[in-house]
C-alpha cells in the first residue's frame, strides 16, 4: 500500500489555477521528485501536502488514513515533516534550541508540570536531547551544536533544517528544493545525506527540485509538472528523455 | 576565560550556567536581603523597581519571547489591581485570595485579547491592544460601582495571615518574593517546550506550525501568562500607589511598559529587569537633578561675570520645571537605544563581561552582524 497518495489535487488562486487535478502515489522508503519549470506548481503541491493550502478539490490520503482536512500543526505528529524552500530556522536561537522544537510534536509534559519543571519534565526533556543527539550524529553537525543560526553558513542552515525535521522522526520527509544555493560539493554531500535518510533511517522522502544532477543520482521516480499538471512519470532518465518534458523546458 | 566543560545533557538543563554563575546570583540575593538596612530612605523606590520588574517579564514573554507586541499592557495591570481592591475591600475577601483573583481575571481577559491575535501580527497587534487599553480605561472610569470611577479608590496597606505588611521593609520583601517567584515559573516554562514553541512562532510561524505548534493555543497561553503575571503586579503596585484612579493606567504607562522591554534588551529576562531598574528609578533620578543641576550650572558659570550665575540659574531652573520633561526624556532615550544599542542595556552589559573576560582580545566585531532583512529582523 501506497504510503501517501494524492488524488486528483486542484488548487485555485482566485482565478488562477495554481494545480490542476495532480495524482500520484509515494511507495513506503522511495526517493519521489517532483520537477517542473518555474511556476509550475511544484511548491504549491508541497504546500498542499503539508497541509498549509486548503485544497480547491481531492483528497490527501497518508497511511490509509485521509487528511484533506487534517490542520497544518497535526501533520507532524502524523509523520510528516518538511522543509522550506528560503530556510525558516529559528535565527536567534541556537542549533540545539533549533532541532528540540522538532521534538515538539513528542510533547507529552503539561503546562503546569512546565511551570514548575517536574521530575517528569526534566526526564521527558532528557529523552528530547538524547533523540535530538541521534540526529545531531548522523549529521554530523556535532561542531554546530551551541552555534546561533545566524553565524552559520548558508549550506550548514540548509541541513540543520533537514535535522529539524528529522527530529519529528517522519516517516514522509519533505524537502523543498534541497540544493538551492548549494554549491557543486554541498550538493553532492546533500545527495548522500539524502540516501543515507532513505536507506539507514528508511525514511520516504518527497522532493522538489531543480538540480537535474541531485534527482538523477537520488530520485527512485520523478513526476514532471507543467502549468499544474502532470506530463510524464518514470525514472528520472525515462521523464528527462519524455518529448512533453524537453517541450516544457526549451519551449517549442 | 572560563570554559564550561559539559559532561551531562542534564547541565543543559540548569537555570544556571555553572557555579560561578550561580554564586553571583546569591551575592546578589544577599545584597538585597541587606539592603534596607543600608538605604531604608530608598526601599519604596526599590519596590516600584521590583514590580516593574514582575511587568517586565510579564511583557518580555509577549514581546520578547514570542513576538507579539502589546500597547495596552498597562489595562492588564490596572484589571490586576482594581480586582484585587475590590476583593480585600468590597468583598473582605483574604489577601492572598485576592492577589489569586487578580491573576486569574487578567489571564482570563489576556485569552480574550489573546483569541484576536491568532488574525494579526505586527504593527496591527499592537493597534487592537492600544484600543483594548483604552476601552478598559474607559470602563474603569464608568464603572463606578466596582472602581470607584473618576473619584479613586483608596487602598489599605497589605495585611497577610493577620500580619501587617505594610512597612516600608516588609513590603519590599513582599515585592521581592513575588519577582523571584516569577522568575522561577518564567524560566521554567522558557526551558521547556512551551518557552521553546513561544520563540518559534517569534521567529517563524510557519516552521512553528510544520513542526505541530498550534499557534492557537501558543499565542493565546503567551497572552494569558503575560497578563496573569501583570494581575500579580497589578495588586502589589495598588499597595504600592495607595490610591487607586483610572487616569493611572494610561497609555503612557504602556509605553513606559514597552520602553522597559526595549532599553532592557528584548528575549531575555535580564533585559527585563534591567529595564525595570532604568524604568523605575530615572523620574527619581530626574527629580535629583531638578534640585541639583540648575544651583551647579550656575556655579559654573559664576566666574564669567557677577550676573551670569543668577542668570543661568533662573534660565535652567525654569527650563527643568517644564512639564513634560520626563516624557521627552524617556523618548529620547528611547531614540538613542534603538539607534545605537539595539540590544539593549543587556546588550551592553554582556559585551562588557566579554571584554573582561577576554581581555586583552576583545574585538569589537563579535558582536557586529551582517545586515540582513529576515524575517526575524523585520519582525523587532
Amino acid at each position: 500500500m501506497s504510503l501517501l497518495a494524492a488524488d486528483g489535487l486542484v488548487m485555485d488562486f482566485g482565478g488562477l489555477r495554481a494545480v490542476d487535478g495532480v495524482s500520484f502515489e509515494i511507495e513506503p522508503a522511495e526517493v519521489f521528485t517532483i520537477i517542473g519549470p518555474n511556476g509550475a506548481g511544484k511548491t504549491t503541491i508541497f504546500n498542499l501536502v503539508s497541509r498549509i493550502y486548503e485544497p480547491t478539490a481531492g483528497r490527501l490520503i497518508f497511511d490509509g488514513e485521509d487528511i484533506t482536512r487534517v490542520p497544518p500543526h497535526e501533520i507532524a505528529r502524523r509523520g510528516i515533516a518538511r522543509t522550506f524552500q528560503n530556510i525558516e530556522l529559528f535565527e536567534h536561537a541556537t542549533v540545539l534550541q533549533n532541532l528540540l522544537l522538532g521534538r515538539h510534536a513528542h510533547k507529552r509534559s503539561r503546562f503546569v508540570e512546565e511551570l514548575l519543571f517536574l521530575p517528569r519534565v526534566r526526564e521527558l526533556e532528557l529523552e528530547h536531547r538524547e533523540a535530538v543527539e541521534r540526529v545531531i550524529d548522523f549529521l554530523d553537525l556535532q561542531p554546530h551544536r551551541d552555534s546561533l543560526v545566524v553565524n552559520l553558513a548558508y549550506g550548514v542552515r540548509k541541513v540543520v533544517e533537514m535535522a529539524r525535521a528529522l527530529c519529528t522522526r517522519p516517516r514522509l520527509l519533505l524537502l523543498d528544493e534541497p540544493s538551492s544555493g548549494l554549491s557543486v560539493e554541498e550538493t553532492e554531500d546533500m545527495a548522500f545525506w539524502i540516501q543515507d535518510i532513505r536507506t539507514i533511517l528508511g525514511v520516504t522522502v518527497l522532493m522538489v527540485e531543480h538540480d537535474m544532477s541531485l534527482v538523477s543520482s537520488v530520485s527512485d521516480r520523478v513526476l514532471a509538472v507543467n502549468y499544474g499538471r502532470p506530463i510524464a512519470l518514470g525514472t528520472a532518465r525515462e521523464v528527462q528523455e519524455h518529448p512533453d518534458v524537453i517541450k516544457a523546458y526549451l519551449g517549442g | 576565560m572560563r570554559f564550561v566543560f559539559k559532561t551531562s545533557y542534564a547541565q543543559d538543563l540548569e537555570i544556571f550556567r555553572d557555579d560561578v554563575q550561580r554564586n553571583w546570583y546569591v551575592a546578589l540575593l544577599v545584597g538585597l536581603l541587606v539592603l534596607p538596612l543600608l538605604i531604608p530612605a530608598y526601599l519604596v523606590d526599590v519596590s516600584l523597581v521590583f514590580i516593574y520588574g514582575l511587568c517586565g517579564i510579564s511583557l518580555m514573554v509577549l514581546a520578547g519571547y514570542t513576538g507579539l507586541v502589546s500597547l495596552g499592557h498597562a489595562a492588564f495591570l490596572g484589571i490586576g489591581a482594581y480586582t484585587h481592591v475590590y476583593a480585600i475591600h468590597d468583598l473582605g475577601l483574604p489577601w492572598v485570595v485576592g492577589v489569586a483573583l487578580a491573576c486569574a481575571v487578567t489571564a482570563a481577559v489576556g485569552v480574550l485579547v489573546g483569541l484576536p491575535a491568532l488574525r494579526m501580527t505586527g504593527v496591527y497587534l499592537s493597534i487592537a491592544t492600544l484600543a483594548f487599553a483604552l476601552i478598559i480605561q474607559e470602563v474603569l472610569t464608568r464603572w463606578e460601582r466596582v472602581t470607584g470611577g473618576l473619584k479613586g479608590k483608596p487602598v489599605d496597606k497589605p495585611v497577610v495571615f493577620g500580619i501587617y505588611l505594610g512597612g516600608d521593609a516588609a513590603f519590599y520583601f513582599v515585592c521581592l518574593a513575588f519577582l523571584i517567584g516569577a522568575l522561577w515559573l518564567t524560566g521554567n516554562l522558557l526551558r521547556a517546550p512551551t518557552g521553546r514553541a513561544w520563540v518559534a512562532i517569534r521567529d517563524s510561524e510557519i516552521a512553528a506550525q510544520s513542526m505541530g505548534v498550534n499557534l492557537a493555543v501558543y499565542k493565546t497561553s503567551a497572552f494569558a501568562y503575560s497578563a496573569a503575571l501583570m494581575g500579580v503586579a497589578g495588586a502589589l503596585f495598588a499597595h504600592k500607589i495607595g490610591f487607586l484612579a483610572p487616569d493611572i493606567f494610561t497609555v503612557l504607562l504602556s509605553i513606559q511598559f514597552l520602553l522597559m522591554v526595549v532599553v532592557g534588551g528584548l528575549g531575555s529576562l535580564h533585559g527585563a529587569l534591567f529595564g525595570a531598574v532604568f524604568v523605575a528609578l530615572l523620574p527619581v533620578a530626574i527629580s535629583q537633578a531638578r534640585d541639583a543641576v540648575p544651583a551647579w550650572l550656575s556655579a559654573l558659570a559664576s566666574p564669567l561675570g557677577k550676573d551670569a550665575g543668577a542668570a543661568t540659574f533662573l534660565a535652567v531652573d525654569r527650563f527643568v520645571k517644564k512639564p513634560g520633561l520626563e516624557p521627552g526624556l524617556f523618548g529620547l532615550i528611547l531614540v538613542l537605544f534603538i539607534l545605537f544599542e539595539p540590544l539593549g542595556i543587556y546588550g551592553r552589559w554582556r559585551k562588557i563581561q566579554l571584554y573582561f573576560s577576554t581581555f586583552p582580545l576583545y574585538k569589537r566585531a563579535t558582536f557586529r552582524r551582517q545586515k540582513s532583512y529576515m524575517r526575524s529582523e523585520r519582525l523587532r
